[in-house]
C-alpha cells in the first residue's frame, strides 16, 4: 500500500469511520445545520445544544464515506466543552491545515491531527470539511430556532 | 471501410488485437501513483487515439482557418475536412443526409437545443415523457421546458434490474404525449433500451422521440433510420473523440419546421433590422464559428472505429463484461447495480461498508481510475438506495487482465475497512 493511503486513511480513521461516535439525533438541539456534498452525495446533519455560549453537546446523522464520517465524528468530540469562539478558531484551524493556509500546531486540533493526510488528496478535501462546514452554518444560524418536529 | 457494421451478429468475428490497439492510444502507456494506468472510466469520458490527437494538431499547424467563409485557400481546406466530418458522422449513423447532422457541443447541447427550439410548440398540458434511468442532462431540460411551457412530465419506471418497465412506459403514453425522450443506453447502469420497439409505441400516439446516446454510440451499431426515432443525441469525447464536439441528428422535416437555436453568424442567409432570413440546414442551427478542430477530430475518431470494426468491439467488450460480471457475482459484498439483460459494457456496483468514494481512492492508488458517485444520475441512486456507486465502463484498449487489477483494488479495500 502506497505511503499517502496509508496516511489517509489512519487506524483512527477508519475506527470513528466504522464505528462513528456521537452520531443520532440531539431532541434538545439549539443549533443545527445540513452539510450536503453534491459531488458524493454525502449529506449529514449537525445538532448542537449550546447553553451560555458554551458547546454542551454535538451530534451528528447523515451517509458519507470514511473520510467525512470520520471528520464529523472526531469533530463533534472536539467540539464539546468549548465556547462559540474557540469553535470558531477551530473551524479556522483545521481548514487552514487542509487548504495550506495558515500553518496550525498539532496542539490546536489535537486528535484532529489524524486528517492531515487528506491534504495530499484534493479531490477528498470537501469530504474532510463537509462537517465543518455544517458547524459554521450552525454556529452562524444560531438566532434562528431550530424546529422541533 | 464500415464492413464491420455489415456483419451479421451471428458471423464470426476475429478478436480484436488489444495488445496492437492499445498502442494507438498514448495516454495508456502512462503511470499513475506508480502503476500503470487502468483506465476503467470510459462511460465519463474513452481516451484518444494518436489518429484524432493527430487530426487535431495537423488543423491547427496546416490549415486553420475559419470554415464557410473565406475564399483562401486554408478557409477552403477547413471547410472541406469540417464537412468530411459531418459525412462520415452521416455514415455512422446511418441518417438520410447531412442536413440532418447538426454539430453542437456535446450530447447535453444537443437535448438543449431541442428542448429550446422544438420546444417552443409545447403548451400547457402537453406531457413530456423520459424514463427514470435518465442522466441530468435529458431531465432538467425538460424540467425547465415545463417551467416555460406549462407541460407536464412524466417518468416511466425501472425496475429492480435497472431494466425500463416497458408496459408502464406504454400505459403513460397518451393523447397529450407530445415528445419521449430516453436514453439508447443508460450510463448509470448499462441497461440499453429496446429503442426501435419504444418509438413505435411512441409514434403510435403521435409523439416524437429524443434518444440519448451519448453512451451507446461507442458500444453498438446505430441506425437512426431502423430505430426510427426523429432525435438523436451524442458526444464525440466518449467515442474516442474530442470534448467540445457532438452531435444532433433529426429528421429534416421537422428541423425544417423549428425555429433556430442561436443566433449570429453562419445560421443567416439575410440580416436586415426589419428582419433576418436562415440558412439551409444544418447551418441554420450552428450559429457562430464552432469547434473546427473538435469536428475534425470526431471525424477522426469515426475512421479509427470504423478501421477497427464497432461489432468486434462490442463483442470485445460483452466478452468484458462477463468477465468482470462473473468476478462480481463471486465477490463477498459486492452488490451489482444494474443487472439489465440487456447490458452494455458498465459494471456498477456498491461494496458493503465501504463508501464508494474510498474505493475510488483506494482503486486510484493502485492506479484504476473509475468512476464514483451518483454518475448525474441521482434518480437511479434513489431508486436503488444508495448515495453513489462505483462504476467501471470499458473501451476497446481494456483486457482482462485490468479487470483482475480492478478486484484486487476491491480486496485491497475490503482488506483495509473489513
Amino acid at each position: 500500500m502506497s505511503t499517502d493511503l496509508r496516511d489517509l486513511y489512519q487506524e483512527t480513521i477508519v475506527d470513528h469511520a466504522r464505528r462513528p461516535r456521537n452520531f443520532g439525533p440531539l431532541p434538545e438541539a439549539s443549533h443545527q445545520a445540513e452539510g450536503f456534498n453534491p459531488l458524493c452525495g454525502d449529506r449529514l446533519t449537525l445538532r448542537l445544544k449550546v447553553v451560555g455560549g458554551l458547546i454542551e453537546d454535538a451530534r451528528f446523522e447523515g451517509v458519507g464515506c470514511a473520510i467525512s464520517t470520520a471528520s464529523a465524528s472526531l469533530m463533534t468530540e472536539a467540539l464539546k466543552g468549548l465556547n462559540e469562539q474557540q469553535a470558531e478558531a477551530l473551524f479556522l484551524g483545521f481548514h487552514s491545515m487542509l487548504t495550506g493556509g495558515i500553518p496550525v500546531s498539532g496542539s490546536v486540533l489535537g486528535k484532529l491531527d489524524v486528517l492531515t493526510g487528506v491534504r495530499e488528496f484534493p479531490s477528498r478535501i470537501k469530504c474532510a470539511t463537509l462537517a465543518w462546514h455544517a458547524l459554521h452554518a450552525a454556529l452562524h444560524a444560531e438566532k434562528q430556532p431550530v424546529s422541533t418536529e | 471501410m464500415l464492413s464491420a457494421l455489415n456483419t451479421s451478429p451471428t458471423a464470426r468475428l476475429p478478436a480484436l488485437d488489444v495488445a496492437r490497439l492499445r498502442q494507438d492510444f498514448p495516454i495508456l502507456q502512462r503511470a499513475v501513483h506508480g502503476q500503470p494506468l487502468v483506465y476503467l472510466d470510459n462511460a465519463a469520458t474513452s481516451q484518444k487515439p494518436w489518429s484524432v490527437i493527430e487530426a487535431e494538431r495537423h488543423y491547427y499547424a496546416h490549415y486553420n482557418a475559419n470554415i464557410h467563409r473565406g475564399v483562401h485557400q486554408m478557409s477552403q481546406e477547413a471547410t472541406e475536412a469540417y464537412e468530411a466530418a459531418r459525412d462520415r458522422v452521416r455514415d455512422f449513423i446511418h441518417a438520410s443526409s447531412r442536413e440532418e447532422i447538426i454539430f453542437t457541443r456535446g450530447t447535453t447541447e444537443s437535448i438543449n437545443l431541442v428542448a429550446s427550439s422544438y420546444g417552443q410548440r409545447m403548451q400547457a398540458g402537453d406531457e413530456i415523457l423520459i424514463t427514470e434511468m435518465e442522466h441530468h442532462s435529458n431531465i432538467v431540460p425538460w424540467q425547465l421546458l415545463c417551467l416555460r411551457s406549462g407541460a407536464l412530465l412524466r417518468v416511466a419506471p425501472i425496475d429492480d434490474a435497472g431494466q425500463l418497465n416497458v408496459a408502464r412506459f406504454a400505459e403513460l403514453l397518451g393523447p397529450r404525449t407530445r415528445l419521449v425522450a430516453l436514453s439508447h443506453m443508460s450510463n448509470a447502469l448499462g441497461s440499453i433500451n429496446p429503442v426501435k420497439q419504444l418509438v413505435e409505441l411512441a409514434h403510435q400516439v403521435g409523439a416524437v422521440v429524443l434518444l440519448d446516446g451519448a453512451q451507446a454510440v461507442a458500444h453498438l451499431p446505430v441506425n437512426v433510420m431502423d430505430i426510427d426515432c426523429d432525435f438523436y443525441a451524442f458526444s464525440g469525447h466518449k467515442l474516442y473523440g474530442p470534448t467540445g464536439i457532438g452531435v444532433l441528428y433529426a429528421r429534416r422535416a421537422i428541423l425544417d419546421s423549428m425555429p433556430p437555436y442561436q443566433g449570429g453568424g453562419d445560421m443567416i442567409r439575410e440580416v436586415r433590422f426589419a428582419g433576418s432570413s436562415w440558412n439551409d440546414l444544418p447551418y441554420k442551427f450552428e450559429a457562430g464559428t464552432p469547434n473546427i478542430a473538435g469536428g475534425i477530430g470526431l471525424g477522426a475518431a469515426l475512421d479509427y472505429i470504423g478501421g477497427v470494426g464497432l461489432a468486434a468491439i462490442a463483442a470485445h467488450e460483452s466478452e468484458l463484461l462477463r468477465y468482470a460480471t462473473a468476478l462480481a457475482a463471486d465477490f463477498s459484498g459486492l452488490t451489482p447495480i444494474g443487472t439489465a439483460a440487456d447490458k452494455g459494457a458498465i459494471l456498477s456496483f456498491t461494496l458493503a461498508g465501504i463508501h464508494p468514494h474510498d474505493i475510488g481512492t483506494i482503486l486510484d492508488s493502485c492506479g484504476v481510475a473509475v468512476r464514483t458517485g451518483h454518475h448525474c444520475a441521482m434518480p437511479v441512486m434513489e431508486h436503488f438506495g444508495v448515495p453513489a456507486t462505483v462504476r467501471a465502463s470499458f473501451a476497446l484498449y481494456n483486457t482482462r487482465h485490468e479487470i483482475d487489477t480492478l478486484f484486487q483494488g476491491l480486496t485491497k479495500a475490503r482488506e483495509m475497512f473489513g
